[in-house]
Order: structure tokens, then C-alpha cells, then sequence
């Protein structure tokens, strides 16, 4: 399964784990699955529409990457808070 | 002792004073250090303690506590129906009704209710309705419900202002909304099409407690006040320096009083002159009086955001406080009568929200 990587407040959200296994087959999928197994995600990471919030950035083995980019078993997707979020 | 929740770009924070003394509160706490707080208030039926946080990374969020300085726990349900094509924006306010709901308006337009003190939330689906079916266009903030008025000892009767979508009305707990701007004309709109127009930029709205037949609006080209249940509306700014302004605050006890803070204009939104002044009005908007003693006088270009206009109390002992986007909150003990800087050097300030 990929290997997902949180920070911040996204860690404790996530049971306090840095990184976590969770099976899908694109980023998407991936978060949904985050999402379900700690509840308490939901929001954090997608909005209601599926997509990923404007200032979040997802990283596919060091690659930025979208809501459909493709993901493997060994894969590490990183969930970083981008630069440009506040003032 | 009255507290003071100001709702800051850095942070929620918590002063404490007694207006009495005319000095500077003391700060209790801060609270989400870093995050933009858009409103916070304190339940009067609870005790508990809510606010409004748009992280820029996450969104929007409501969280509540029993004491600030604490834990917070995050509510459920603050979010638009998953697999739509729009996302939930911003939380601009919550508002105690009667009858144990709490509600609280966002972006885009959105009313939501609390049944349970602020813990779930559940999406106003008729007025979403509305929303989507009408052309509900944003104001420079956005399309936000900013202002909600419960009605005294009617629970299920609720008024909502939206900008840029005018007043709307319900009577039956929100299971259906009729607008309600009859009178209330956009100079910003062609002339030929203000009588019919509904994109009404309503910049706040309030109800006065001892006559809810009345309501007062600062819209976004003049003071308004309807005594018909917000069913239509008369001009009354005559005697402001300008049409122009965001606060609004009412004196529970008087339905006769109400206070302003005109700003130049949606050119210029500053002070006018760089002389701060609030104007209160004793006779239903008929005459307005400028207030100003403990403000500053020249040379003071501030802004005060929609929310940023606080009150507790009523009557001659009315507590009234607002904070600039320049970091400072100016309080009276008196209904305006005098003034003192309750606090310096914050944050730009979004909300306040006094209790005594």
C-alpha cells in the first residue's frame, strides 16, 4: 500500500502517526481512505467537492501531484501545508 | 467584569476590564495562535465559549469550549453536502436564538443550525435553495450571511441578511424563506434596475429586542429601518457624513436607539476627516449625533469590519467596544457618552463580542 506522510496538526487528526499505509489507487483514494480510517480528517486535507483544499500540497515521491495522480504499493505521498497559505 | 472575544487575523483573544475605569483590559488568553478568527461569542444559555477559524491551509472550521484558555474541541457538520461543486468558504457569525438553537452563516450564503450548543451542525436546506436557484451575486467579502436576528420569544421566526443577496425572512424555523427589501434601493445598480434588483449588499442587521417589528440595516448605500418586520424599509441616514458604513448596534432597551460608524466610503473605507466618531441616533434614525469624546481626533484613518462592533448591557449603562483592522479596541460604559482604548497593538480585528 502507499505510504502516507502528515505534518502538523494532520498528525494528531491522524491517531498521532506521521506515516500511515493506506490502500488506493490515486491520491484521491489514498485521502479518502485516510479519511475513513481517522474520521476526524474529514475536511482537513479535500473539501466537500473531492478536491484538494487550495493551499494543501501533495507530493507523490518527491513529485508534486493532483487528485488523480496515480499511486502504487511502496509509494510515499506527503501532505505538506503550502507556502502561500497565510499573511 | 465584561469579557471581550475579539475574533483576530493572529488569534482569538480574550480581554477582560471593567469599562467603569476607563483603562485598557487585561488579556485572559489567546487562543489558535497564527489562524485567522473570524467571530467568537460566548452562549448565554451554556456558558460555552464558540468560534470561528478559516485556517488557509484546511478551511473553515467551528470549535467550541467551556473556558478558552482550554481544549477546544472541533464541531461536527460544518461543511456544504459532499460531491457538490462548491465548498464551504468562511463562518462569519453565530448568533444565540430563542429556544436553544444556535445559528451561524457563512460563504456561500449558507445558514446553519446548532440544537445541541454548538457541537453538530446541521445545513439550512431551504435557504441553500434559494441560493442556488436565484442569482445570489458576492460582495467584496464574498457571499456571506453575516447578520442573523432571531425574534424575542418566537423561535421559529428567524431574519438573515447576505451579501450580496439582500434580507430574508422565515417563520416557520427555516423550512421556507421569503425575502424581504422592499424600499431599499442600490445606487451602485442602473436606475431602471434598483426597484426589482436583488443583488442588495447589506452590510449588517439588527433587531431591536423591545419591538421586533423593528430593524435596522447599514446597507451598502445608507441606514435603513423597517418597523414592519423587515417587510419593507425607509431610509434614515439623513445627518451622516456618509451612506457608507459596516457596524451596526442596537440598545436592547430602547428601540428608538441605534449606532453607526460611517466610513468615507466604498472608494475609501476609512474614518472620514481621519476623526473617529460613532453616531447614535435617540429618534429612530430621524436625527443622528456624532460621538467622539476619548477618540481620536485627526489623523486617524481607521476601518471597523462588519462584526467588529460589540455591545452588553442596555439602557444609560450600554457597553459598547469596536476594534479596527489597525489593531486597536475603543470601549464606552456610558452608550457612547465617552470612550476609552480597551486594547492596542492586536491583531487586525474581525469580530467582538462583549459580556458583562
Amino acid at each position: 500500500m502507499p505510504l502516507v506522510c502528515v505534518h502538523g496538526p494532520l498528525r494528531s487528526l491522524a491517531g498521532g502517526r506521521a506515516e500511515l499505509e493506506v490502500g488506493g489507487s490515486t491520491v484521491v483514494a489514498v485521502l479518502r481512505g485516510l479519511e475513513d480510517l481517522h474520521p476526524s480528517v474529514s475536511g482537513w486535507i479535500l473539501d466537500e467537492r473531492g478536491a484538494i483544499r487550495r493551499h494543501i500540497n501533495v507530493f507523490v515521491n518527491g513529485e508534486r501531484g493532483g487528485e488523480q495522480t496515480e499511486v502504487r504499493t511502496g509509494d510515499r505521498v506527503e501532505v505538506l501545508p503550502a507556502i502561500t497559505g497565510g499573511t | 467584569m465584561t469579557e471581550l472575544l475579539l475574533g483576530t487575523k493572529k488569534g482569538l483573544i480574550v480581554l477582560e476590564g471593567d469599562p467603569s475605569a476607563g483603562e485598557p483590559f487585561l488579556m485572559r488568553c489567546r487562543a489558535f495562535p497564527g489562524e485567522p478568527v473570524d467571530f467568537a461569542m460566548r452562549d448565554p444559555a451554556s456558558g460555552r465559549v464558540l468560534a470561528t477559524v478559516t485556517s488557509p491551509f484546511y478551511g473553515p472550521k467551528i470549535w467550541f469550549t467551556d473556558d478558552p484558555a482550554g481544549e477546544w474541541t472541533q464541531a461536527e457538520g460544518v461543511a456544504l453536502p459532499e460531491g457538490g461543486d462548491e465548498a464551504l468558504e468562511r463562518i462569519w457569525v453565530i448568533v444565540a436564538g430563542d429556544g436553544g438553537s444556535l445559528w451561524a452563516g457563512g460563504d456561500p450564503g449558507v445558514l446553519f443550525e446548532s440544537r445541541d450548543g454548538g457541537q453538530n451542525w446541521e445545513l439550512n436546506q431551504a435557504l441553500r435553495v434559494h441560493r442556488v436557484n436565484d442569482d445570489w451575486q458576492p460582495g467584496g467579502g464574498g457571499l456571506c450571511l453575516h447578520s442573523i436576528v432571531p425574534w424575542p420569544g418566537e423561535p421559529d421566526r428567524l431574519s438573515v441578511a447576505v451579501s450580496a443577496a439582500g434580507v430574508w425572512h422565515t417563520e416557520d424555523h427555516g423550512q421556507t424563506w421569503r425575502r424581504g427589501n422592499r424600499g431599499i434601493l442600490p445606487g451602485y445598480l442602473p436606475e431602471e434596475a434598483r426597484e426589482e434588483a436583488t443583488q442588495l449588499c447589506v452590510h449588517r442587521m439588527e433587531r431591536a429586542r423591545r419591538d421586533p417589528e423593528r430593524l435596522f440595516i447599514q446597507f451598502h448605500g445608507g441606514v435603513y429601518r423597517s418597523d414592519d418586520a423587515g417587510r419593507s424599509w425607509s431610509y434614515v441616514g439623513e445627518g451622516l457624513p456618509s451612506d457608507f458604513g459596516f457596524p451596526l448596534a442596537l440598545d436592547p432597551a430602547d428601540p428608538d436607539s441605534a449606532y453607526v460608524i460611517p466610513l468615507r466610503g466604498d472608494f475609501d473605507r476609512v474614518m472620514p476627516d481621519g476623526n473617529v466618531r460613532v453616531y447614535v441616533t435617540r429618534d429612530a434614525g430621524a436625527t443622528w449625533s456624532p460621538r467622539g469624546e476619548g477618540l481620536p481626533e485627526r489623523e486617524a484613518y481607521l476601518t471597523v469590519l462588519r462584526r467588529a462592533f460589540g455591545q452588553a448591557g442596555e439602557g444609560a449603562s450600554l457597553q459598547l467596544y469596536f476594534g479596527t483592522t489597525t489593531g486597536e479596541v475603543f470601549g464606552s460604559g456610558d452608550a457612547g457618552e465617552r470612550w476609552f482604548t480597551a486594547g492596542a497593538h492586536l491583531p487586525p480585528v474581525f469580530s467582538v463580542a462583549a459580556s458583562a
